[in-house]
């Protein structure tokens, strides 16, 4: 497989496995590193590739384990992944932002504090719109885990944003 | 769209139980300007989840892997080189032992006085000896008279 080939059937996808990665490990650059390893690493297997029927789940799940593999060593190591996400967003644009901008970060924050597997399957099925069977070949969940989650997650966000909203807590 | 229906599909998304269409119809209309003050709770989420959609991946990636995958395989055979000629080496390694001659040890003076020491030594232990021939000597005399009763 060729250089254009390879970026022909990754391009597709790029954007949800940086996507799945910042939602797993908040900060961008971390993310990004992800990202990149993961596109790397499929590159190495290139020639495994062509056999693969679904490069894209593929590549999902090897995402997701990985971020999950990072998630777990800085744990261990008792490091905090650094990020500025929140930072510049309050900061740079305080007085021009309106509010609605400011709920949706509020979401942002909501869903950081989901537990991962909830945070998988809301930024999978909400953001992603994948299908259920999707879901399910990506994580490697049953049906109705997928559904008790997904809803956990949801509720969650509506019950957290209606707090925010009344108190008014940023 | 009927509010009622939209109020239906509100409800059961939060029970996950939407079809991906009917998701899509939701954040459809939550993207929209006017919606009524009761539902106007849920419109961050849909709105949070369009926005999120656009994040991009922006690094620029860079597929140099032909080349260090060159330098990779060099590199694992380089090692493996190592390690057999390590092992030869090694297979084939007899330590000779330095032969260690006196005078490397001792100066002049001290390989003298042993000598001294064990001259005396054996000047003495010859004496011992001698005493040793009368013992003989006493024992012929006596075994001479045991004989004989």
């Amino acid at each position: 497989m060729k250089q254009a080939e390879f970026l022909n059937v990754v391009m597709p996808f790029k954007d949800k496995l940086y996507r799945l990665a910042k939602r797993l490990l908040v900060s961008s650059e971390e993310a990004e590193d992800a990202t990149q390893e993961i596109l790397l690493k499929l590159w190495s297997k290139k020639k495994a590739m062509e056999s693969y029927n679904n490069v894209e789940a593929f590549a999902m799940t090897m995402t997701k384990n990985f971020c999950l593999d990072r998630l777990k060593s800085k744990q261990a190591s008792n490091l905090k992944l650094v990020h500025s996400n929140y930072g510049d967003e309050g900061s740079s644009s305080l007085q021009k932002q309106v509010e609605a901008r400011d709920s949706l970060s509020w979401v942002e924050r909501i869903m950081d504090e989901l537990p991962e597997q909830q945070k998988m399957v809301l930024q999978l099925r909400d953001v992603e719109q994948y299908e259920y069977e999707e879901i399910e070949e990506l994580l490697g969940m049953k049906p109705t885990a997928i559904r008790v989650a997904l809803s956990r997650a949801r509720k969650t966000v509506r019950e957290k944003l209606i707090q925010k909203h009344s108190y008014g807590i940023g | 769209m009927e509010l009622d229906k939209i109020e239906k599909l509100v409800e059961k998304y939060f029970t996950a139980t939407t079809t991906v269409a009917e998701e899509k119809m939701l954040r459809e209309y939550f993207l929209r300007e006017d919606i009524p003050a009761h539902l106007e709770q849920y419109a961050p989420m849909f709105q949070y989840f369009a926005s999120a959609k656009e994040e991009r991946f922006t690094k620029q990636l860079a597929l140099t892997q032909e080349s260090k995958g060159i330098r990779g395989n060099f590199y694992k055979w380089a090692s493996i080189a190592a390690v057999a000629v390590f092992t030869i080496g090694l297979y084939f390694y007899n330590p000779t032992p330095k032969p260690i001659s006196l005078a490397d040890e001792y100066t002049q003076e001290e390989i003298a006085s042993a000598q001294e020491a064990l001259a005396l030594l054996a000047m003495n232990f010859n004496k011992g000896t001698e005493q040793l021939y009368h013992l003989e000597e006493f024992e012929k005399n006596t075994s001479k008279f045991l004989t004989k009763e």
